[in-house]
């Protein structure tokens, strides 16, 4: 097949003064009509930047200082930016990662997508107006007639990563290139969404360049793979080779690092019971007047699950299923309105604040985001000696304390005099759950704390977890989005829909054997669901 | 419609602000060494404490205070702000007569900063960094760093007594008696040295705002979408950059109407302009405190109509507003 | 230091804090190089600028040093402006704190009131408090930081609304701080820059204000103050119109350094909006 879109020797360099001298470095790649490539790589890798150079949209004081990008016999590199734009949309179309931001909140829909044709086409605006309807149609957005009057807020993320998906493939470019188009959507979305694009593509034999950085994304779309790392294309070849017969080291640590979608075999468990919750509820009102016209959103409904002594409950859900503010009511950050959540027999709901203050030594929480999670002016050693201070010892005590904690979490205990800046993500997420250890807490509460870790750190933080609970005897509360993730920490485990718990039970059973057809559909739509499994079956085996 | 009921709501909202402003002022002016029949007093060249007994309980002063601030509450909501004692007019008359000056003075000078605010800091966003953005913004720094009355007085140097264009105060010319047309240009002419010295301050700050929220947006990814589409830049700035860099620029006007309206306090005084803004400083000058009073509460509802416009505007630019709510 | 490079990679930031460090100088000399009253009469009236040697920038149209009154005058334009802008920031920043951080009925009120404040212009605000109270230089100096106060607690409330669902927040309620810690140890040390910076801004308008109310006559008469200057050189605008050009010009570069100082301090404290 020829191909319709190479980068030959490709370098791009950054401004002076990042932490290296080139985003891409000599970087080849060839893309045919009808195939999807998949570019995937870690946070830096330089894939994103792949996608900008070919766009001619890199930002200010990055550009290409050699290589050649071809596209219909023409050097992209080197044409005028009027010749550029020609390319753009209509020849080379792009899709990005946040469908909401990527849109302008202060027009329609209609108007945004029927913008392609005024650019690049003399349609007239009747004519427009009947190609956008069909478009809408097309990527099966509901009720198109309104769809195209409506402003992006008005939409569900879903139907606004249709909505780019046809304003790029409104002009039947011939090479689409999308930026990670699924990360920001839910499981299930992102199932609806990969397979509307791989439909698309048949259809239309577009040439694909997928940017991602998951692995089961890969394996369920790729015809074939370039694994990109430090701004160098490592490796690259078709799917079924890249990913079952990886030959380059940082391919092999990568895909060792995606976690199976298969439980191992259970741990036994303990009978006591050391949280126990109990028909816990939220709701929330907003808007109205006086009561009239208020949106009522049962945040939790109507929750009751048990946490053995020494257990992972794990809680999972897609986004807005209550989990996260199910645990924010375990710590009492949110005052559940009605049920119970006993501690060792102590209700914690029904404390006053000053009773939950002294009380939150034995429940802590380890929260999502490594950036915002700590506070960015407090030496990492205070803010884990924090709670100790707060709770009765000595300063000094507690920094010394605080040394203690930073080895045993893996961090160099030298490290308690930096500011958290100096930190990498991984390295933060240590500190987090060094400040929750400080107070020996009997339940530790996890908030999708590797969520938002590269899939290599995110793998030690897990072994670093699941070392700690051994070694400590930790009760775990562990809520995730990633069903991978929950099905190699979790001994139990709870799916969450519109603050429901829809199904409970241990992990094994609950995945191996799904009731609930939401659960079902859940599973279903994990992307790459028998990638990683063969690993498994070797690994038992051997 | 459901614009027009959201402003509706943010009106509604503002009455109790209202009062406030005009219980605490009311209280504010009790401590004010003298009182009206003091300052009556004073303008008859004196009188005796029999006189001045009277003229208290005439007036209902000889209350206590609280009797006296409901005793004003229940005449405003009859809109009756009370009686001048230095004009011999009833307060409302004398706000009447000075309005329209105030009123055309600052719709001038916010349409001046408006506009020019808005094209000025496009320019200099398109241009960053370079020699239009260093000129646009070096000349709004320093506008904004004059003080108006200042820039005033050297306009009327200039203007007005060298060049001798344009007339060096007053608002419209009493030496003759023109009607139509000729009056109206007459007061254009009259206006434009106030129009300018009060417009280019608000000017100085609304362009730096819009070329502020020009370069934000301009960074943002649904902008990045429309370059992919293959726009020009121009087309880009117009049709995307534009209105989203308008919406911070139209919530500070309303923020500012009330510093504006405090600034034409100033130049109305520079350019003798009977507005209200000259009303209060003289009031407060002759211890008018009844007509200051009434000055406040007419400036209360003044920035109150300037922000129920803005909403209005805000809701027509910003679809996500009728939304949120 | 990292933070003095940033800032002094800018020319406009440099040339504001020259200019900031020439009106702090002159306002430090002023009694050594001008120790006579700069209110007292000097010489004779309307004297024109740099045609006496004596009287460098000429005299006014009561005989009075207009040198001797710029540089006094640099003094109280200062002291006015940095004690109003420390009362005004340390309101906004109080009112704004409780307001963003406890929100509900407590941001209810503590708003109205901001909003009162914003809907009542501030100068004529500015007008009662002085007609009320007075008009010596400290009812001045304090009635001026009353007035301006809303926009730092506007600010600082919307720092407060952003910042205290940050997950650093909510570790330090879950570890057991009290609110007041949170507030003042964790959150205020993180929104304080922004309002820093503002205050520059409510520096500038505080010098403003005051020459604008000195202008006016409805300031301290015994100060030697360049808006009385001003206005007391209107009386000779046809002619002698440097008696009111002059102190009109000190007090353009006094702003002017405030107002380049705090662009300066924000473009070092956000980098990143400064490289693009």
């Amino acid at each position: 097949m020829t191909p319709i879109l190479v980068l030959d020797d490709v370098s791009v360099k950054l401004p002076a003064g990042a932490d290296r001298s080139h985003a891409m470095a000599n970087v080849s790649l060839s893309l045919a009509a009808n195939e999807i490539l998949c570019v995937v790589g870690e946070s830096g890798s330089g894939k994103s930047m792949t996608a900008n150079a070919i766009m001619r949209l890199l930002p200010g004081g990055v550009a290409i200082d050699g290589g050649r990008i071809l596209f219909e016999g023409r050097n992209l590199a080197d044409v005028s930016e009027a010749e550029m734009r020609k390319v753009r949309g209509a020849g080379i179309a792009m899709i990005f990662q946040e469908p909401m931001t990527a849109l302008n909140p202060l027009r329609s829909i209609g108007d945004q997508i029927g913008e392609m044709f005024e650019i690049h086409t003399d349609l007239l605006a009747g004519e427009i107006r009947t190609r956008v309807l069909a478009l809408l149609d097309e990527v099966r957005i509901p009720d198109p007639a309104s769809a195209i009057k409506a402003y992006p807020h008005e939409l569900s993320g879903g139907q606004r990563q249709r909505a780019m998906i046809a304003m790029a493939l409104a002009l039947d470019p011939r090479v689409l290139i999308a930026d990670e188009p699924t990360t920001a959507l839910d499981v299930t979305t992102q199932a609806q969404i990969l397979e509307l694009i791989r439909d698309l593509q048949r259809r239309k034999g577009t040439a694909v360049l997928f940017i991602t950085h998951d692995f089961g994304v890969v394996a369920e779309i790729a015809d074939r793979v370039a694994v990109m790392s430090q701004g160098r294309v490592v490796e690259e070849g078709t799917a079924s080779a890249v990913l079952g017969n990886p030959r380059h080291a940082y391919t092999k640590q990568l895909i060792a690092a995606v976690p199976p979608l298969k439980a191992p075999p259970p741990r036994p468990l303990s009978s006591d019971p050391i949280l126990t919750i109990e028909h816990v509820s939220k709701t929330y009102r907003t808007g109205g007047f006086f009561g009239r016209g208020q949106r009522v959103t049962h945040a939790v409904k109507d929750v009751s699950l048990v946490l053995p002594k020494g257990g992972t409950l794990g809680i999972v859900g897609e986004s807005g299923s209550g989990k996260s503010t199910l645990a924010r009511c375990l710590v009492r950050l949110i005052d559940p309105e009605s049920g119970e959540i006993r501690l060792n027999g102590r209700d914690l709901a029904c404390l006053t604040r000053e009773q939950m203050r002294a009380e939150t030594r034995h429940i802590q929480m380890v929260f999502q985001d490594p950036f915002a999670s700590l506070n960015p002016r407090r030496k990492a050693g205070e803010a884990v000696a924090q709670g100790l201070v707060v709770h009765g010892m000595p300063r000094a005590q507690a920094l010394a304390r605080a040394k203690e904690l930073f080895g045993l979490v893996g961090l160099d205990p030298a490290a308690t005099e930096r500011y958290p800046h100096e930190f990498s993500g991984g390295q933060r997420q240590r500190i987090g759950l060094a400040r929750a250890l400080a107070l020996e807490p009997d339940v530790l509460v996890a908030d999708e704390p590797v969520s938002a870790l590269d899939v290599s750190v995110q793998a030690q933080v897990l072994k670093l977890l699941a070392e700690l609970r051994q070694r400590l005897g930790l009760s775990i509360v562990f809520i995730t989005h990633d069903l991978r993730v929950a099905a190699q920490v979790c001994d139990l485990v709870a799916v969450m829909k519109s603050g429901e718990v829809v199904e409970a039970g241990p992990i094994g059973a609950v995945f191996g054997d799904p009731q609930h057809p939401y659960t079902q559909a859940l599973l279903a739509s994990i992307p790459g669901r028998e990638f990683g499994l063969e690993r498994v079956a070797e690994q038992q085996e051997g | 419609m459901r614009v027009l009921a959201l402003a509706g709501r943010r009106l509604a909202a503002s009455i109790p602000t209202l009062i406030l402003i005009l219980i605490g002022v009311f209280l504010l002016l009790q401590f004010a060494p003298g009182d009206t029949v003091d300052a009556m007093m004073a303008q008859m060249g004196g009188g005796d404490a029999a006189t001045a007994r009277h003229l208290r309980e005439f007036y209902g002063l000889d209350l206590s205070v609280w009797a006296q601030l409901g005793n004003y509450l229940w005449r405003l909501v009859r809109l009756d702000l009370g009686f001048s004692a230095i004009y011999g007019k009833p307060v409302v008359t004398v706000i009447a007569e000075r309005l329209p000056a105030t009123i055309l003075l600052m719709s001038a000078s916010l349409s001046f900063a408006f506009f020019f605010g808005l094209i000025f800091g496009v320019i200099a966003a398109r241009g960053v960094n370079r020699w239009p953005d260093t000129l646009i913004s070096t000349l709004g720094l320093i506008f904004y760093a004059m003080p108006t009355f200042w820039f005033g007085l050297m306009a009327i140097v200039v203007f007005s007594i060298y060049l001798q264009w344009l007339p060096a105060g007053g608002f419209e010319d009493i030496t003759v008696s023109l009607t139509g047309l000729a009056r109206t240009l007459d007061i254009a002419k009259h206006l434009i040295l106030p129009t300018l010295t009060l417009g280019l301050f608000y000017m100085a700050i609304y362009l730096r705002i819009m070329r502020g929220s020009m370069l934000e947006v301009l960074n943002l990814d649904f902008v990045r979408t429309a370059r992919a589409k293959g726009m020009d830049e121009t087309r880009v700035v117009v049709r995307h950059v534009l209105r989203n860099a308008l919406l911070p620029m139209v919530t500070l006007i309303g923020l500012q109407a009330g510093t504006m309206l405090g600034g034409s306090v100033v130049v109305e005084s520079v350019f003798s302009l009977p507005g209200l803004g000259r009303l209060a400083y003289e009031s407060v000058v002759q211890r008018d405190l009844n007509t200051l009073l009434g000055i406040i509460f007419v400036s209360a509802l003044l920035v109150i109509a300037v922000n129920f416009i803005v909403d209005l505007l805000y809701a027509r630019l910003d679809p996500r507003i009728t939304a949120g709510a | 230091m990292e933070f003095a490079k940033l800032y002094f990679r800018s020319p406009s930031a440099v040339i504001g804090l020259l200019l900031f460090i020439l009106v702090l100088a002159m306002a430090a000399t002023a009694d050594w190089l001008y120790p006579r009253d700069p209110l007292a009469l000097a010489g004779r009236p309307l004297i024109w600028p740099f045609s006496n040697p004596r009287f460098l920038l000429g005299t006014d149209n009561s005989g009075r040093d207009i040198a001797a009154q710029i540089f006094h005058g640099a003094r109280i334009s200062l002291l006015i402006g940095l004690v109003a802008t420390f009362i005004s920031v340390m309101i906004g920043i109080t009112i704004g704190a409780f307001a963003g951080y406890y929100g509900s009925w407590v941001d209810t009120v503590l708003m109205r009131v901001t909003e009162a404040f914003q809907t009542l212009p501030n100068f004529l605000l500015l007008l009662v408090l002085v007609a009320v109270f007075g008009s010596t230089i400290t009812t001045v100096t304090v009635a001026i930081g009353i007035v301006s106060w809303p926009a730092s607690a506007r600010l600082t409330r919307a720092e407060f609304l952003s910042l205290r669902n940050r997950e650093f927040v909510q570790a330090g309620r879950t570890l057991g701080l009290k609110d007041i810690k949170l507030i003042f140890g964790e959150i205020l040390p993180n929104a304080l820059p922004p309002v820093i910076v503002y205050a520059s801004v409510v520096m500038a308008v505080a010098i403003l204000l005051e020459s604008a109310l000195a202008f006016l006559k409805l300031s301290d008469p015994n100060v030697a103050s360049w808006g009385n200057l001003i206005g007391a050189g209107r009386d000779v605008l046809r002619v002698q119109w440097y008696v009111s050009a002059i102190p009109g010009i000190a007090i353009l570069v006094t702003v002017l350094a405030v107002s380049l100082v705090g662009q300066g301090l924000n473009d070092a404290l956000n980098p990143r909006l400064k490289s693009r």
